[in-house]
Formats: C-alpha cells, sequence, structure tokens
C-alpha cells in the first residue's frame, strides 16, 4: 500500500533534484572562458580560477533554507479540541527551490489524527512576486492517497499572500485548494491576519465525503504578537462551512455543516 | 609592530573611564578619557596585520569579532605618499581571509579582492603586500572575504602628503563608524532571505494610516496606501539590516560607551570620518557646530560649510570644526532609517558627554524614489527661464547670475591654494555636453529578480539624501562638492556605458542590469587610455554607495574641470548619474555596492582594464548581444519623450551649478 506513495515521493524528489543541484553548484559561470583572469599572470591560474569560481557562487548563489510553522494551533468548538499544524520548509537559491508542506489536524477527543498530508514540491520563480509549485501530496489520514500537484504561490497586488494548488489523485479525481491571507499592522508587532482559505472539487468523491463544486470554506482571523519575528503567540477565531453535497455528508454523519472555533496559538520560523 | 608601539603609548596614560577595556582599542581609537588627545603624526614603511578572533565588549555585552591584532576596529595605518609600503597580513582564522585597501591605487594584484585579484590568503598564511601609492587623504581597509567586514574586519588607514598639506589644523581625530550586530552575518543574510523586512520594525501601521487620513483626507491617505500596495512595495524600506540589530559605533564606542575627545576652545579639529559599516549609511552632524568639507573620499575639495552630510558606506570625508565655547558637543551619527544611532563627545575636558539628541522622524519614501515623480521631471525645478534652457549651450548660461560663493569658492580656511586657477575659468563650469560620443543603453525587463524599472530616472545630486530634505539646516549636496585642484584629465568621454542597478526586494535579489555576480559571464571592459562615461540608473527603492576599485572617478555634478574625484558615489533611489573615469590603471577591478548584503546577494560586477595593446576601437558585437539577450526596450516598458529626460538630467546639473 504505502509502496507506490514512495516510489511517487522519490519521483518528485527526482524533479526537484535540479533545485537542489543549482543550490550547491559552486561551477561559477557556465562558459568555459574565463570572465575575467589578469591575476593569473600573477599567481596559479587553477588556484585563481578555483577562487573565481567560489568568489561569484558567494555573491549571488548562496543556497537558504526556511522553516515555518505558520500556523501551530490548539482549535475549540463545542468542547471539542483539535490541533492543527501548518508548516512549510524550503530550501534552495533564487529561482529554483524545493518545498515541503505539510497540514494536519488531530482530535484530542478521538486521540487521533484525523488529517495529514504532505506535499513534496519543486518550486520555480517565474515572476517577480511567483512562483510555480510541481510535485506529489501525500495523504497519510484519513485514506492513504497520493496526488499530483500543480500550483502557484505568491504574493498578490496588495500584499495578499496567495497559494493555489490542482490536486490530481490517484484515483483520477480532481481537486483544488486555494488560500489568501493578509496581514494588517496594528502595530510592528501586534498583527491582525485575516485568512481565507476554499476548497473546491470537480466530482462527488464519496470515499471521502466529498461532494462536487465548493466543498468546503475556512474565514479566520489571528491576532499575534511578534515577541522576536522569529517568534509570535497568537489568539484568533475561524469560521468553517461546508457547502453542497460535502455539507449533505456531515450532516448525514450527525455533524454540522457550519460552526465557529476558537483558537490559540504559535507562529514561529527559523 | 605598530600595534604594539601603540598599545604602549596608550597603556603609559591611566584613567581608563569607559565601559570599554581599553586594552581592546587601539590608541587612535580610544577615548581622551582613555589617554588619546589628537592622532599621533608617526608614519611606518612596515606593518604587520594578524587575522584572527577575539573577543570584544559591545554595550557591555560580551561577543566575537574577527579583526586585525584583536582590536576592534583595527589599528591605523598611517604612512606617506610615494613611500614603498610593506604589509605582512597573516590569517590565524580557519577560512580565507583578505585585505582590501578601500581607495588606495595600488598595483591591482595588491588590491585585496580573493578569486578577483588573487586567490585570498588561506588559513596560517601570510601575505604580504607590497606597493607605493601617488595619493594623499583618508582612507580605509577591510577584508573582502566572506562577511568578515561585518564581524570588525576594518581598519582606517591615512597616507600623509609627500610635500604640503593644503589643510590647516591644530589636532586631529579618526572617527570610524561602523555598526555591529551580536547575530552573524550569515543568519544576518538568511533572515533578509527568508524575510527581507525582518529587521523592518517601521513600517506604517493601521495608527499611521488613520493619522493620515486625519491629516490629509481618507482618500488621499487610501490612495497613496493603495499604489505602494499596489506595487508591493514599502516607503519605509530605507535600511535593510537596522537598530533592532545593530549597535552603531563610534571608534568601536557605542553612546553608551562614549567615544570622547577634547579640544581647547578656538582650535580647528580635523576630524577624519570613514564609514566602515557593512549596512548603515549616516547622517553626520554636530549640533551647535558648522563642519567645514575639506576632503571627500580622501582627496581635497574646496571647503564647503555644512550643518550635516549623509555618508554613504566606504565614504571618507575631512571636516574641520572649530569649536569655540568651553563646552561638549555631540558628535552624532544617526542611520539613515532613524532606527539608532551613535553619539560620541568633543568637549574641552576629557570624560565629558554631550547630551545625545533624540532621533528625528522616521522618513517615509515617496514616488520619485521608483524613479517615477512626474512632477519633479518638469522644468519649473530650475531657476532659469525656458529660453535659456532650449540651447544647453554654455554660452548661453548666464554666468552674471552665478553665485560663486555658493559654488564652494570660499577660499578662507586653506592655504597654498592657488586662487589664478579658481578665477572662472566659465568654460570650466558647463554642464556635461549632450553625449557626442556613443552610448551603449542597457534594457532590463521585470522578472523574478527586477521588481521595478525607474520609468523617469533623474539626476538627485542636488538633493541633500533620504530624510533630510527638511531639516532646517544646511546639508550637503554632492553638486556642491567642488575638487580642490583642476581634473587632471580633462577629455570628454570616447563613450558611454549604462548600468542599471536591480533588485527585487521580496526576493532580496540585488544585481547590476538584472544579473547577479554569480551569473556574470563577461567582465566590464575599459580600454587603457579611454575615458569612458558610466551612467549609473537605479531602479531600486534603496540608495546604494557604488565603489569601483583602483580608479578615482569624476562625478559628473556640474563642476566643470573640477568635478570631485570619488571611489564610492550614493546613487538614490530612481536616479541617474553619471561619473567619468579615466582607464589608466589596468588589472580587474572589483565595482559593486558597498552594502554588504547586497554584494553578498550579487550586486558586483568585475572592471577588466586591458592593456593598451589589447585595445579595439568598440565592441559592438558585444553590445548587440546584449541587446539581443534581453528583449522589450525600455522604451516599450513606457512611451515617454527622451528629450525630456536629457533635459532633465542636465537642467539638475545646471541647478547645482547656479544655485
Amino acid at each position: 500500500m504505502m509502496r507506490p506513495q514512495l516510489l511517487a515521493a522519490f519521483a518528485a524528489m527526482a524533479i526537484a533534484s535540479p533545485a537542489l543541484a543549482q543550490a550547491h553548484d559552486h561551477a561559477g559561470p557556465p562558459a568555459a572562458d574565463r570572465p575575467w583572469s589578469q591575476a593569473d599572470a600573477y599567481f596559479d591560474p587553477a588556484e585563481m580560477d578555483a577562487e573565481r569560481r567560489h568568489m561569484q557562487a558567494h555573491d549571488g548563489n548562496t543556497p537558504v533554507g526556511m522553516i515555518l510553522l505558520n500556523r501551530g494551533e490548539i482549535q475549540s468548538a463545542d468542547g471539542k479540541e483539535t490541533g492543527l499544524w501548518d508548516l512549510d520548509a524550503w530550501y534552495g537559491g533564487d529561482i529554483n527551490k524545493v518545498w515541503l508542506k505539510t497540514e494536519g489536524e488531530y482530535s484530542f477527543e478521538d486521540s487521533e489524527v484525523d488529517d495529514a498530508e504532505v506535499q513534496l514540491l519543486w518550486s520555480r520563480a517565474i515572476s517577480t512576486f511567483f512562483d510555480v509549485q510541481t510535485g506529489v501530496r501525500y495523504d497519510f489520514e484519513p485514506d492513504g492517497l497520493a496526488h499530483a500537484v500543480l500550483g502557484i504561490q505568491g504574493v498578490a497586488p496588495y500584499w495578499f499572500e496567495v497559494d493555489g494548488a490542482a490536486y490530481l489523485s490517484e484515483e483520477g479525481d480532481l481537486t483544488a485548494g486555494f488560500e489568501a491571507e493578509y496581514e494588517l499592522l496594528l502595530t510592528n508587532r501586534l498583527i491582525l491576519q485575516p485568512r481565507l482559505a476554499a476548497n473546491f472539487s470537480a466530482q462527488d468523491i464519496p470515499d471521502r465525503e466529498t461532494g462536487s463544486g465548493l466543498t468546503d470554506l475556512q474565514a479566520g482571523l489571528r491576532l499575534r504578537y511578534e515577541i522576536r519575528r522569529e517568534f509570535a503567540p497568537y489568539a484568533g477565531v475561524e469560521y468553517r462551512k461546508a457547502f453542497g453535497g460535502t455539507a449533505d455528508f456531515i450532516e448525514a454523519a450527525g455533524g454540522d455543516a457550519d460552526e465557529t472555533r476558537f483558537l490559540i496559538g504559535i507562529r514561529s520560523w527559523y | 609592530m605598530f600595534s604594539r608601539r601603540s598599545i604602549l603609548r596608550g597603556g603609559a596614560l591611566a584613567g581608563l573611564s569607559s565601559l570599554l577595556p581599553a586594552s581592546l582599542l587601539p590608541a587612535w581609537a580610544r577615548s581622551a578619557s582613555d589617554g588619546n588627545h589628537g592622532l599621533p603624526k608617526a608614519t611606518a614603511t612596515e606593518f604587520n596585520l594578524s587575522i584572527g578572533r577575539f573577543p570584544v565588549r559591545i554595550d557591555g555585552r560580551a561577543g566575537e569579532a574577527v579583526g586585525v591584532n584583536g582590536t576592534l576596529p583595527a589599528p591605523l595605518i598611517r604612512f606617506r605618499e610615494h613611500d614603498e609600503i610593506t604589509l605582512n597580513v597573516t590569517n590565524t582564522l580557519d577560512e580565507d581571509t583578505s585585505v582590501h585597501w578601500h581607495g588606495l591605487l595600488v598595483p591591482f594584484q595588491m588590491d585585496g579582492v580573493p578569486g578577483v585579484t588573487f586567490p585570498g590568503i588561506r588559513p596560517g598564511e601570510t601575505f604580504t603586500y607590497k606597493y607605493a601609492v601617488p595619493q594623499s587623504g583618508t582612507y580605509w581597509y577591510h577584508s573582502h572575504s566572506g562577511l568578515q567586514e561585518q564581524q570588525g574586519l576594518y581598519g582606517p588607514l591615512i597616507i600623509d602628503p609627500h610635500h604640503h598639506d593644503p589643510i590647516a589644523y591644530d589636532r586631529e581625530y579618526v572617527l570610524v563608524l561602523s555598526d555591529w550586530s551580536f547575530e552573524s552575518p550569515y543568519r544576518i543574510f538568511a533572515k533578509l532571505k527568508k524575510m527581507s523586512h525582518a529587521y523592518n520594525y517601521q513600517q506604517r501601521t493601521v495608527g499611521d494610516f488613520l493619522k493620515d487620513a486625519k491629516e490629509r483626507g481618507l482618500g488621499a491617505a487610501w490612495a497613496e496606501r493603495a499604489m505602494w500596495g499596489q506595487m508591493r512595495m514599502s516607503p519605509r524600506d530605507i535600511a535593510d539590516v537596522t537598530g533592532s540589530t545593530y549597535h552603531f559605533l563610534i571608534n568601536g564606542h557605542t553612546t553608551l560607551d562614549n567615544w570622547n575627545g577634547v579640544f581647547q576652545p578656538g582650535e580647528r579639529v580635523r576630524l577624519r570620518i570613514i564609514n566602515a559599516s557593512a549596512m548603515t549609511i549616516f547622517n553626520v552632524r554636530l549640533p551647535d557646530l558648522p563642519m567645514t568639507i575639506v576632503a571627500a573620499d580622501g582627496l581635497h575639495v574646496q571647503p564647503l560649510e555644512v550643518d550635516e552630510f549623509q555618508m554613504g558606506v566606504a565614504e571618507t570625508y575631512d571636516v574641520i570644526i572649530e569649536p569655540k565655547e568651553d563646552r561638549a558637543y555631540a558628535f552624532v551619527a544617526e542611520s539613515i532609517d532613524r532606527s539608532g544611532q551613535a553619539v560620541a563627545t568633543f568637549g574641552p575636558r576629557p570624560g565629558m558627554r554631550a547630551e545625545a539628541p533624540a532621533l528625528r522622524a522616521v522618513p517615509t519614501l515617496t514616488m520619485k524614489d521608483m524613479g517615477m515623480d512626474h512632477g519633479a521631471m518638469g522644468h519649473g525645478d530650475m531657476d532659469m527661464g525656458g529660453e535659456e534652457m532650449s540651447g544647453m549651450d554654455h554660452s548661453m548660461m548666464d554666468h552674471s547670475k552665478m553665485d560663486h560663493a555658493a559654488m564652494g569658492h570660499d577660499m578662507s580656511g586653506h592655504e597654498g591654494h592657488d586662487m589664478g586657477d579658481m578665477e572662472m575659468d566659465h568654460s570650466a563650469h558647463g554642464m556635461p555636453d549632450k553625449a557626442n560620443w556613443p552610448v551603449e543603453t542597457k534594457t532590463i525587463r521585470r522578472g523574478p529578480g527586477i521588481d521595478n524599472i525607474a520609468m523617469m530616472p533623474m539626476s538627485r545630486l542636488d538633493e541633500p539624501g533620504i530624510g533630510l530634505e527638511d531639516v532646517g539646516h544646511r546639508v550637503m549636496r554632492y553638486s556642491q562638492l567642488r575638487s580642490l585642484t583642476r581634473n587632471p584629465d580633462l577629455r570628454p568621454p570616447g563613450r558611454e556605458m549604462e548600468i542599471h542597478l536591480t533588485s527585487s526586494m521580496e526576493r532580496y535579489m540585488w544585481s547590476f542590469d538584472g544579473v547577479k555576480f554569480s551569473e556574470v559571464t563577461e567582465a566590464i571592459v575599459f580600454h587603457e587610455g579611454e575615458r569612458v562615461r558610466v551612467t549609473l540608473i537605479n531602479n531600486t527603492m534603496m540608495p546604494h554607495p557604488i565603489h569601483l576599485h583602483g580608479m578615482f572617478f569624476d562625478l559628473v555634478n556640474g563642476g566643470g574641470e573640477y568635478c570631485p574625484r570619488k571611489h564610492t558615489v550614493i546613487v538614490k533611489p530612481g536616479e541617474k548619474l553619471s561619473f567619468d573615469v579615466s582607464a589608466d590603471h589596468v588589472g580587474d577591478w572589483a565595482f559593486h555596492c558597498h552594502l554588504l548584503y547586497h554584494m553578498h546577494a550579487g550586486m558586483m560586477q568585475v572592471v577588466s582594464v586591458l592593456p593598451s595593446t589589447d585595445q579595439m576601437p568598440m565592441d559592438h558585437e558585444h553590445m548587440n548581444h546584449e541587446m539581443m539577450d534581453r528583449d522589450m526596450p525600455m522604451k516599450h516598458e513606457m512611451p515617454m519623450d527622451h528629450d525630456m529626460m536629457d533635459h532633465s538630467t542636465m537642467g539638475h546639473d545646471m541647478n547645482g551649478e547656479m544655485k
């Protein structure tokens, strides 16, 4: 059961490997000709060449990585508590990066992970503010399903951070997700962050209790205080609503199609 | 050797009152209260510099520096013009190092840039630099390896004139301005890459918006916010690394440590000011005490009295102060974004502490900084009629209207100057001719590495710099600087090349012409003996102190035959400026933004001055190739009247001339 997914993950890494190779590439200019070489008359040309490559890579091609816990929170609704994580990690150069995104929910009531997905993506800068991302997603919970991913992420005019992606599952089902966040600076450390997320499905997926069309919407408001840029506790509220066939599935199971959750959490990055 | 001597000299004086252990400071960097009553004149011809790691105390907190002979800043190197100098640099680090002699006309293989002029100095190795230079003045030296410059590897360098110093003074001090962080510079850079505004705690807030709406109306405030938001740029993006991590230093002292110097009231005191920061452009002033600028970037300029000036990273200025009262004066180096400052004291007695002025209001950028200010493009700016404009011909300029005093011809205060030379050779004060030479233009386009193209770049030489427009006192403008002596090469340029300063702030990418240093496949080529005009166009929202190694350039500022000759020039946001350079110094020379993390991100190139035997008339092939590589000429980005641009540029030069 796990094997095909692992293979898919390795395939994604193979796709992503040019990014890693670029990040580590200290080979300097592609041309065989040296862009300048007058010091070769005074010093060992081989040593100069090595140092020139090193220096060029040093000034403009230093790979960087980041880990961002965008949301690490406990949500509470009707006395039921849910743990939620939303973590991104990336590594690479200015143009090509490898991204790892993971999101999931843990039910304290049932003491189990309800949802857990991991995406491994190759990300390429295509414009000043946007990256195209492609790779694989694997849902460990609820059902161990793999998807191919194609998405776009970046900063839209007026500073909206947006992220949208289409997912094609190994069962052939097409779904999509969209997220937008905004940061309103009450002060330079006290920041109010509205967040909107929506999910869509091209077809009914009974196994996942999903109807076609707009499946669900989350609208959240988080107020964080950046003790340091890298560390900010927050509190907030989130409204969730399911639509159409998806709402029917939830209501048939005795749940609420919409609910309001209060939350506290930590946003942190390194 | 000399450092030991310095330590002995300082150690003989007791009463170490500052918070800094004086043993960590070379004599020149100590306070008056630690025995420094002015610079010793001693020069030497041989210097031993040992580069290593050592502990420092900044603001009372322990840190580790990388530097020279265990001191922060590094020891003063002082020698005489034309003397043959030997500098033995020993690397005790476990990484490569190097020392670059900033502004010195050394043979290029002695310039100290790894990968460009030499292979660097390996751990355990000693590299011997030998040179004699035909220049005098205030300079400095620093590492060109890794990010060691941020870690403390910088120090002052003074060259005494071979003959006569035209600047008279009773006492002199060196003031090395710098920025210190307890964070690793690699961490600082990585944080900027992850989140380019990581250090900016001066963004405009909801409160600022409400205040703005109240003052200017909701519509106006909203429209202005929307404009910036639409571009995804911040008008408070003035310094990348700020006082939120930096401790600003004067001679290794924070404000708390209070570096203090003494004077006798009535003395002429020469301050040799060096901005050795990694990232901080400073506003320099002494409240209640005017300064007379007598040298810029080491070379003499016609005395210019000002109350403040903005100082790019790597620039040096020599000023004369003449404190007359028996009181303490503050010397203030304020970060351009006003996120912090370093304050020192000059007083008649050692140990005095002047009152530190409050930080001034944080400046906010305007559309002009984006190279888009249409209003300012008009000719209304200029103090002259349209008819006089039309010709742009020297003969049409009304020289009688020129205020000669304002042109820096006030000769008081320095000796030995040939007034006859100065007496108004009016042709010398012409503005630059409309280019009668081939101009190699470049086209750039938006992409991952370029977030803005200055649609209407303009001359800003006649502006004092970000945040200093309305300070209510005299602030130096580049347009006011005049070389004390006639420029050595009066030929018009044989050709001109444009270089665009480009960036993507959100991705923290910095480059020339959209090409990072790591992507450079061809150097900028000058041919020995030619005179080249380099026109820099700043498409970014930040001021960049651009530095050319190995050659002084004549800043085209309306100074005619007396243009200031510099090694580093701040190019303001949205600005287009030119300098003329005589390619008389064969070799490969680094050319880069002196903001350390901009250079580290890729804002660097190499200028190859090829020997005249290799001379070719013009590299047309290369030019065409450039054009083909980048689509979309700039015209397509923004249809506009190019004639108007030229006029405006010329108008500004003229403006400087006429005021």
